[in-house]
């Protein structure tokens, strides 16, 4: 390491990159495709419709959106987290819907 | 009672063979009957691994077929005598194999008395890697502390908690064990690879054992002798731990730390960044 080094913002290592990138990507499969898979997959396909239709709408970066579900008492909430381009909404840079499920 | 265990990962090339071997040889020298039992119909390995390829007549699909029996298949082990290889086929027949003449083999194998059974799974999660696992009562998953590797385990679990006899029959649910291979602790501390700890996090399964980066796995395989016969080796120690552990004895895990030096072997190596080299 050079003496300069010591100065730069502590980059996050790769493997916590790696752990990051797999606990979505793990959580997202485990609702789809067996393990902690609900029901009829009921939220998996709301998921992907979601997905579906967002997709449609162009700037979206489907990286900057989250889908999550939550237990919550004996419901689940589902909680959409939509980052969409500054342009097109300069006051607020974050959509969130929330809709819970009974 | 007979335990059937089946080695799985999903993805190809993280060391299910090598498992295999080493996990059925160091149960065969703790003294258990013990059979290896080749899934991978058209990849046959573990003959290769284990050392008997010359010796295969028979394989579990001339069996199945009802072509030879089970003990013409079966090749006894010219170093341990309680060790067994039922060699797979090389037939390119997709199809050759299927759940009830397993089930017919598994059978046979219980009434001859084997006490552990070892069915090394193909990757994949086709329909070979699905025999593989349909009759286990434990798992061991095998994974590489790497992103593809860990996401397939995961998909694994979800196939091993799903589609397997246990499952389909109501039963308790197949106990899975975690095996890390190719463990570097040394890149691991840097943060340059996924530790222990991230794993067992990330897959939520019991940790059996990891088998540090060596290359003594290679010099076995290279003389088809499963690496865990050789005891003064690293990785043959960390599989022997791991098979004590799965017998349900206390092992304490030896390789997960990046071993502290003294001062003068410190002041006379380089530097552990310098000292990585591929």
């Amino acid at each position: 390491m050079a003496w300069y080094e010591i100065f730069k913002r502590e980059q996050p290592t790769t493997a916590s990159v790696a752990k990051d990138r797999l606990q979505i990507i793990i959580a997202r499969e485990r609702r789809t495709l067996g393990r902690d898979a609900d029901g009829e997959g009921r939220i998996a396909k709301l998921q992907q419709e979601l997905l579906a239709v967002i997709s449609k709408y162009e700037g979206v970066d489907l990286d900057q959106v989250s889908v999550k579900v939550d237990k919550c008492g004996n419901g689940e909430v589902l909680e959409l987290n939509i980052l969409l381009p500054e342009d097109e909404l300069p006051d607020s840079d974050r959509l969130r819907t929330r809709a819970a499920f009974a | 009672m007979a335990k059937v265990i089946v080695v799985t990962s999903g993805k190809g090339g993280v060391g299910k063979t090598t498992s295999s071997a080493s996990v059925a040889a160091g149960l065969a020298m703790q003294g258990y009957k013990t059979v290896a039992i080749d899934f991978d119909v058209g990849l046959r390995n573990l003959d290769l691994v284990m050392g008997c390829e010359r010796r295969v007549v028979y394989d579990l699909v001339n069996v199945v077929k009802g072509e030879a029996t089970l003990r013409q298949a079966l090749i006894g082990d010219k170093r341990q005598e309680k060790l067994h290889v039922l060699p797979a086929s090389q037939t390119r027949d997709k199809d050759a194999l299927d759940f009830e003449g397993v089930g017919r083999v598994m059978q046979e194998l219980v009434d001859m008395g084997f006490d552990y059974i070892i069915c090394d799974s193909p990757a994949g999660i086709e329909k070979g890697a699905q025999l593989a696992m349909y009759y286990a009562d434990e798992a061991i998953i095998v994974t590489n502390p790497e992103v593809s590797s860990v996401r397939d385990s995961d998909r694994i679990v979800g196939l091993l908690d799903a589609k397997t006899r246990r499952a389909k029959e109501g039963l308790d649910p197949i106990k899975c064990h975690l095996l890390v291979s190719r463990y570097n602790p040394q890149r691991a501390e840097r943060g340059e690879m996924l530790s222990i700890d991230d794993i067992l996090e990330l897959l939520g399964i019991e940790l059996l054992g990891a088998i540090p980066e060596s290359q003594s796995v290679l010099n076995a395989s290279n003389q088809g002798i499963p690496v865990v016969l050789e005891q003064e080796s690293d990785a043959g120690a960390a599989y022997m731990d791991a098979v004590k552990r799965f017998l349900g004895e206390e092992q304490p895990h030896r390789f997960l730390e990046v071993e502290k030096k003294g001062f003068f072997s410190r002041l006379f190596s380089p530097t552990p960044r310098n000292a990585y080299a591929g």
